[in-house]
């Protein structure tokens, strides 16, 4: 049997960064939120908040792990798989994957540990300033990355050198490579995303819990927490995702014609299709609902401007066209629909109504699933759209692989990424599943923060006679979980 | 004398020693892990590493990103040209990740079982990986013109990268015990210690053989000493390094003889490195015309005046926070309810 290493080397890039890709917006996102609650313990001492806080740190820690463990594939499979890419782009795209390295990933991952097992060997503020710096960490690290991915889209800071017989992308200018035409609006729209999934996340729990009437006054806490959040970044997300769409067309035409199914350039404005299925051999979206005008108006301000269509392209550069206008319109629908469930769901919690509205509480555990979707396929359009570039308008995808690869060999690894990636996945969600199950636990309060004033101490005896705190464990039994 | 390539060959070799003296000890504490009898003393010896082993493997992770930016053709032919190779060691420390955060996450004797095998195997097999591409580094591997790798997978597991892979694990073996003994107390240190001098001895052994075995049948192993006779000093020190390593035992100072060992790994890196310079892939085809350098392999001079002032400006903190992160969890492993 012949296999193909570029095909597969896709499929496996693909596979292996789609899955990376279920972790790190939760821990971006959960970080922020993470951060704003053990802020509140410091500052009302209230010790609901710290085990708020050191719940969330668990359902962090899983998903910061396998972060960790599938992203080390990331690194490296640049050099396995697509050893002439490396080649052409390390000059520009290793040093942001260096910086990434010492900037973002020694602080994260060195003060996670203080995070996860430091409770009680560091005070409340040490702590605190850990998850900050955790946060941060995890934030840079995406900052690093959309750089390195937004100069494949939009290359800028470089200039093409020939090489021991062969051309690559050599830097001028550091910060053109930084602040490259698409960086800055992709890594807030990555962020953003990434906020709007940790806060749906947290919301997903806690209004279970609300329904099952388990942590109830925990849950409601940080349902509102995380409900400002989704609410400020969903609405964000829209204008984020517009401006990004009219640099999409001002520097990647083709993709945005692909994203938008437009063949024809034409003479007046272009229409959006609203739903439709493009068909590349017809050069037609069928199904379509389309408003006329619209995507001029939406690109130009300008309703009767043209817009340039994939006629102005040879069909030899351009990308699937039907795989990136479905996962762009998916992405697109679910935006619009985190920005209704969250708009609603603020009325009725202004309203007072929110948590006896059982329907939306279930409407919400189960929503979950949208910005993971939402998160997965912004990335296909972006990387699907690009193609058939790997570096746009410079290296092909198809001259980009490893030659001296032979494809059995990927396919073998494809194999073991497949059977170990469903392992992963199976056991995360069965861990996370018992995680959330088992819930807050009311042991791990010691209000640390609330002893550390004489005022927080009265205040602790109180409710300690109210009975919401239970004994402070110093050490647990062998045997005991985690 | 030192140019940026120098320089960034130099960096390279510092990141790799900060990997290798602090992974080490993780890789060995895993590949001893099963020797650990019962769940508590296992849930020790994973404690032991459970809040730093993430952290030390970001050096590893830093080396790779430092590669790829600072010598690309070389990151490029290594990683294609080890291809399965390095799926191994990639599937190796995903499931030590993952074996490490899970283990203590269910009761369950199999779940536990499962966890805990998975563990000791990834820590191994990623240990003797390590050794096999050093080995290969050092022996040259066939890459042809553009930088390409014409060999096939078994090429790589000739007798002197499986002795190198074997004495890493040994070394490293060696390294974890000596670091149990002293994140442990009681019994449990009285049972490590016995297992310093095992691992010690079959160490020396192992050393020894290697040293013989490079001098054999590494070509050129020994030219830049010619060129640089001080470097016979660092060999003198590597070996008082591994001759401190039972006298401070013997003495009882465990701490001593750990930062013995991370000397002997340290030294042993530095010499590896030193020999192969200015190569950082030898070409067994035809050395003079197709290997890659720290010079016909860099970034431009540019990028790589970037990265070094990106590396004076990052180095400092992660320094800083790394010796902060193991003063925090400095003494012996205690198991509470936040423990793995």
């Amino acid at each position: 049997m012949d296999f193909d290493p570029l095909l597969l080397s896709r499929i496996q890039f693909a596979l292996t960064v789609a899955f990376h890709y279920l972790f790190p917006p939760l821990t971006i996102g959960l970080g922020v939120i993470m951060v704003f609650t053990e802020w509140q313990y410091l500052r009302t001492k209230d010790i609901q908040y710290e085990v708020m806080a050191k719940f969330w740190t668990r359902i962090f820690a899983i998903n910061f792990a396998l972060g960790v463990a599938s992203g080390i594939v990331m690194e490296f499979q640049f050099g396995t798989n697509w050893a002439t890419y490396s080649r052409f782009v390390g000059d520009v795209f290793g040093s942001a994957l260096a910086a990434e390295g010492i900037f973002a990933f020694f602080l994260e991952s060195g003060f996670l540990a203080v995070l996860v097992f430091g409770w009680d060997r560091v005070s409340p503020r040490v702590h605190f300033f850990s998850t900050v710096m955790v946060s941060l960490g995890s934030i840079f690290s995406a900052i690093w990355i959309v750089v390195a991915n937004s100069w494949q889209q939009t290359p800028a800071g470089f200039h093409l050198v020939e090489h021991q017989g062969a051309l690559r992308a050599e830097i001028t200018d550091f910060w053109a490579v930084v602040f490259n035409p698409s960086s800055m609006i992709r890594l807030s729209h990555v962020l953003i995303g990434a906020f709007i999934l940790g806060a749906f996340v947290v919301m997903s729990i806690t209004a279970y819990y609300i329904l099952r009437g388990r942590h109830v006054e925990m849950a409601k806490k940080s349902f509102a927490v995380a409900l400002a959040l989704a609410l400020v970044s969903s609405v964000a997300q829209l204008v984020t995702g517009h401006y990004h769409a009219v640099k999409v067309a001002e520097h990647q035409p083709a993709k945005l014609a692909a994203f938008e199914g437009h063949f024809e350039t034409g003479e007046g404005g272009a229409p959006l299709h609203i739903i439709g299925l493009p068909d590349q051999k017809e050069k037609t979206v069928r199904y379509s609902v389309a408003i006329p005008g619209l995507l001029s108006w939406l690109v130009h301000m300008d309703s009767s401007k043209p817009v340039k269509g994939l006629d102005q392209f040879p069909e030899q550069d351009w990308p699937p066209v039907a795989l990136s206008f479905v996962s762009y319109h998916v992405m697109v629908g679910l935006g619009l629909y985190f920005i209704l469930l969250t708009v609603v769901a603020a009325v009725m919690y202004k309203r007072g109504t929110l948590f006896q509205t059982r329907w939306l509480l279930w409407v919400f555990v189960f929503s979950v699933i949208g910005p993971y979707i939402s998160n997965q396929l912004g990335w296909m359009a972006a990387e699907v759209g690009r193609q058939p570039w790997i570096v746009y308008g410079l290296l092909r995808t198809s001259e980009a692989y490893s030659q001296s690869v032979p494809g059995g060999h990927v396919a073998t690894s494809i194999g073991m990424f497949l059977l170990i990636y469903l392992l992963l996945a199976a056991v995360w969600i069965y861990v996370m599943n018992d995680k959330i199950q088992h819930g807050p636990d009311e042991a791990d309060a010691t209000g640390a923060a609330a002893k550390e004033g004489l005022a927080g101490i009265r205040e602790a005896i109180l409710k300690a006679e109210e009975g919401s705190l239970t004994a402070t464990a110093e050490e647990e039994e062998e045997g005991s979980q985690r | 004398m030192i140019d940026l390539n120098v320089f960034w060959f130099i960096l390279l070799g510092v990141l790799l020693t900060g990997y290798a003296i602090l992974d080490g000890f993780d890789l060995g504490v895993g590949s001893l892990h099963l020797f650990a009898k019962g769940d508590y003393e296992r849930r020790i010896f994973l404690n032991s590493i459970g809040p730093v082993w993430d952290g030390n493997e970001v050096w590893l992770v830093t080396f790779g990103g430092a590669l790829f930016a600072a010598f690309p053709a070389a990151y490029a032919a290594a990683f294609s040209g080890f291809y399965l190779a390095f799926m191994l060691l990639l599937f190796a420390l995903i499931f030590r990740a993952v074996a490490i955060e899970f283990r203590s996450k269910r009761e369950s004797r199999v779940w536990r079982s499962f966890w805990d095998g998975a563990f000791f195997l990834a820590s191994a097999v990623a240990a003797i990986l390590f050794g096999v591409a050093v080995g290969n580094m050092m022996q040259g591997i066939p890459i042809g013109p553009g930088g390409e790798y014409q060999g096939t997978f078994f090429d790589l597991l000739r007798p002197y990268p499986l002795l190198v892979g074997a004495m890493t694990l040994v070394m490293f073996c060696m390294h974890g015990s000596i670091y149990l003994y002293l994140k442990t107390e009681g019994e449990l240190q009285e049972k490590v210690r016995h297992w310093i001098w095992g691992t010690f001895g079959v160490f020396l052994v192992f050393y020894i053989l290697t040293t013989i075995f490079t001098l054999v049948a590494v070509p050129g192993a020994i030219r830049n000493f010619e060129k640089y006779p001080w470097v016979w000093g660092l060999v003198v020190l590597n070996v008082l390094a591994v001759a401190n390593i039972p006298r401070s035992i013997y003495k009882g100072m465990p701490g001593q003889a750990f930062i013995s060992s991370a000397c002997t790994i340290a030294a042993l890196i530095f010499l590896f490195g030193f020999a192969l310079f200015p190569n950082l892939v030898t070409s067994s085809i035809d050395p003079e015309k197709f290997s890659l350098t720290v010079y016909n392999a860099a970034s431009s001079q540019k990028t790589l005046a970037i990265m070094r002032n990106i590396a004076f400006m990052g180095m400092p903190f992660v320094l800083a926070y790394t010796t902060a992160i193991y003063w925090v969890f400095r003494g012996k492993v205690r198991l509470t309810r936040f423990s793995y």
